[in-house]
């Protein structure tokens, strides 16, 4: 993987999926099909980031995407630091901007971010010089979830264009639902997100895809079901009235699939999953379920970003440390 | 000490006078008006090019003084409305302590007048502290120089309380400027709700959560036979509920920013933190409606809404930066591109909006230059390019997005009450 070509990436962030073309995709899934091989491998790590430091700043909780990033990061031999800040804390003390000229003045290359706030990424890309990657931000983006979710479709069913993907649950909180609508529609899959109508956000059809509150529409005919986390106890006002309706109604459970999938039907989850609620255990633990695939192709794909990124970085147009100036 | 201006073009929408000649001024008063003035005067302005217009009326500003001074002061910001032509502003209560008696009036009344920079006309708070509990003692607000009460920032939720206070404000010949917002309905939202909410993943704001307190407000207004005026309206509905009030013989006038005019959501798509604002920058539907209202009269004035804040304050993650965009430099520049270039007012007409308009609103007796008047004047080249650069900004905080902008329509000159004030260049 370490042969020096030209590789067609010029991006010095990760920042969302929107912003990335459909060959900006496909070349990410066609590296994270090499690192997958290598993550195969009896000694499964490759000197590519040798030299380079990553941190991961998390500023919300996270434990499977940190892990997946600081395993990615590891088997490329980079070195890693991990910063969790509590993003409450940041309310108080010390400023975003602050934090990161710190860490930067550390002298690193790459900042994997995790935030509550949409766009903090993006701020955060403007004030250092280091390539930012979107680990999720707020309700906004989570490209690598996105990524992982569509080179999993792709591995499973041989290509995404042409599906038809539906997205269930909290649609209007998700930035797992964005990044996925944005890659899964630019490369050609159709997609259906379904949801209570209280949790689906306005002019969502605007992005190119269909919305309904529906469970069947939505199951019916679908090729995948990208099922996401519902999280009722964090609702200050609530959105649905109990999880039990919402079970009723929403929830993937075998006689729904019965009833209305395909019989070759992909489940797909982002994690962490809460059973029995958005999925039962019968569907969670069944043989339509490739969560645990997603789990392991996450590093895959997480690797060839921090490969292309770090590439971008190694070109002549971008310094890769300028002694902490901005 | 007098002031003769030659050959300017006069617009004075009080008069119905949009045509060239001289106005002659003599101490703080004009004296004479139209065609050639012969008379010798101690000094003389070539307005040749130039529009002379009664100096502009800000009916929402936020000058941050008492509480606020490291965001701007009665000084700075005074000294930013005039370098914007701005020679009357007036301030909202929402300061620390917020203006609810009659020592705080004073006090920045007081202040405006010590800087010599146009006037600062007190905005009361509606109810004590601005908690939408208790009235506040407007007959005494009244008489030491309110002409109008607002809690804004907030809506008074109490719908009865607001009664009351609209019933005892009408009686203190008081106008009642409202904030209209349902903070319920706005919930955590910090930007317009529609697409780009949704795209950009930033907690939206839907339009109701105004047009429904804009409607609630009228009918009390109607209820208690009250004066009423909106303050910066920004929906669509807001400004139909309006059309429809007025045309019923309701007592309310509204207003709207310059920057609900010039940007849409969309715009928020690099999560600059200037342009969060509250009522958030709407969609281009909503725009459309707002300048189809000021053309047909629903919508009365122009207004700031020139809120300063700290750099360090804005310059963070959008959820936890605070809402407002300062406002009186730019202001003109661009009305001028978002309605004159458009084709949607005339000058005459745009500057009624700024002047005669808002005094109207008042029921404040400037705003005119007719004979005997107080003489605040601005001069504008209407067509004069600049840029507007950080550097050169005078508010104390420079929360624009429209720094960098290269902006059409400059103030050449500001005169109050008799008096050139000269802001200095930075």
């Amino acid at each position: 993987m370490t042969k020096k070509k030209q590789i067609p990436w010029e991006k010095k962030n990760l920042l969302g999926i929107e912003e990335l073309s459909e060959e900006e995709i496909q070349l990410i899934l066609d590296h994270a099909v090499g690192f997958k091989e290598i993550l195969g491998r009896p000694i499964p790590k490759v000197p590519t980031l040798r030299g380079k430091t990553i941190v991961n700043l998390f500023c919300e909780p996270s434990t499977r995407t940190r892990s997946s990033f600081e395993l990615a990061a590891k088997r490329l031999s980079a070195d890693t630091l991990n910063v969790a800040t509590a993003s409450s804390s940041f309310a108080k003390g010390e400023s975003l901007k602050d934090t990161a000229k710190n860490i930067e003045a550390m002298k690193i290359d790459m900042i994997i971010m995790r935030h509550a706030c949409a766009g903090a990424p993006l701020f955060l890309s403007k004030n250092v010089d280091a390539s930012v990657i979107n680990a999720g931000d707020g309700s906004h983006e989570h490209p690598t979830q996105a990524l992982l979710d569509v080179f999993t479709v792709r591995e499973k069913l041989g290509k995404v264009s042409g599906l038809k993907v539906s997205i269930i649950g909290d649609i209007a909180h998700s930035r797992v639902a964005r990044s996925n609508i944005w890659a899964l529609t630019k490369m050609g899959a159709s997609v259906t997100v379904c949801g209570p109508k209280t949790l689906l956000p306005a002019e969502i059809e605007k992005m190119g895809i269909k919305a309904t509150s529906s469970l069947r529409e939505a199951v019916e005919g679908a090729d995948v079901l990208n099922v996401l986390r519902i999280q009722f106890e964090r609702q200050k006002k609530a959105f649905f009235p109990s999880l039990r309706e919402y079970v009723r109604e929403f929830g993937i459970k075998a006689d729904v699939l019965e009833k209305y999938a395909k019989k070759d039907i992909v489940i797909m989850h982002p994690g962490p999953i809460n059973r029995g609620v958005e999925l039962s255990q019968e569907v969670a633990d069944g043989p339509y379920s490739v969560i645990l695939d997603q789990v392991t192709n996450g590093v895959a794909v997480r690797m060839a970003i921090l490969f292309l990124l770090g590439h971008a970085r190694g070109k002549g147009g971008l310094k890769s440390r300028k002694n902490g100036k901005k | 000490m007098s002031i003769l201006i030659k050959n300017g073009h006069i617009i004075d929408p009080a008069q119905g006078i949009d045509k060239k000649g001289d106005i002659l001024i003599e101490g703080d008063e004009i004296s004479q008006i139209g065609g050639k003035i012969k008379k010798k005067a101690d000094v003389e302005i070539n307005a040749e090019g130039l529009i002379v217009a009664p100096g502009f009326i800000d009916l929402h500003s936020h000058l941050r003084e008492p509480g606020g001074e490291e965001k701007e002061t009665v000084e700075s910001g005074l000294r930013a409305a005039v370098a914007g032509g701005f020679t009357t502003v007036c301030a909202m209560p929402n300061t620390d302590p917020p203006c609810d008696t009659r020592a705080q009036v004073e006090f920045l009344k007081n202040r405006a007048k010590e800087t010599g920079l146009g006037t600062g006309l007190p905005v009361g708070a509606i109810t004590k502290d601005r908690k939408g509990t208790h009235m506040t003692e407007m007959c005494e607000l009244k008489e030491a120089g309110c002409l109008a009460v607002s809690d804004d920032g907030d809506s008074v939720e109490d719908s009865v309380i607001m009664r009351r206070a609209l019933e005892y404000a009408s009686m203190a010949d008081l106008v009642v400027m409202s904030h209209c917002e349902d903070k319920e309905l706005v919930d955590e939202g910090v930007m317009n709700e529609g697409y780009w909410s949704t795209v950009l993943g930033l907690g939206p704001i839907p339009g109701k959560a105004e047009s429904i307190m804009v409607d609630r407000d009228i009918q009390l207004a109607e209820l208690a036979g009250a004066r009423l005026h909106i303050a910066h309206v920004s929906t669509a509905e807001s400004v139909d509920i309006i059309r429809r009030a007025k045309a019923r013989g309701v007592r309310v006038t509204a207003e709207v920013t310059p920057h609900h005019l010039t940007l849409s959501d969309e715009a928020l798509t690099t999560y600059d933190t200037n342009l969060k604002v509250n009522p958030p920058l709407r969609s281009d539907n909503d725009i459309r409606e707002l300048k189809k209202g000021l053309k047909d009269g629903t919508i009365d004035a122009i207004a700031t809404d020139h809120a300063p804040h700290l750099e360090n304050e804005k310059e963070r993650e959008f959820n936890y930066a605070p809402f407002g965009m300062i406002g009186f430099e730019t202001a003109l520049p661009l009305v001028r591109k978002a309605l004159i270039e458009e084709g949607h007012l005339s000058w005459p007409e745009l500057i009624s909006k700024l002047t005669v308009s808002p005094a109207k609103v008042l029921g404040y007796d400037r705003g005119s230059l007719a004979v005997g008047e107080i003489a605040d004047i601005v001069l504008i080249n209407p067509d004069k390019e600049w840029v507007y650069e950080k550097s050169k900004v005078q508010s104390k905080s420079s929360n624009s997005p429209f720094i960098g902008w290269t902006l059409k329509g400059a103030v050449e000159g500001v005169i109050i009450a008799g008096k050139q004030v000269q802001v200095e260049q930075k």
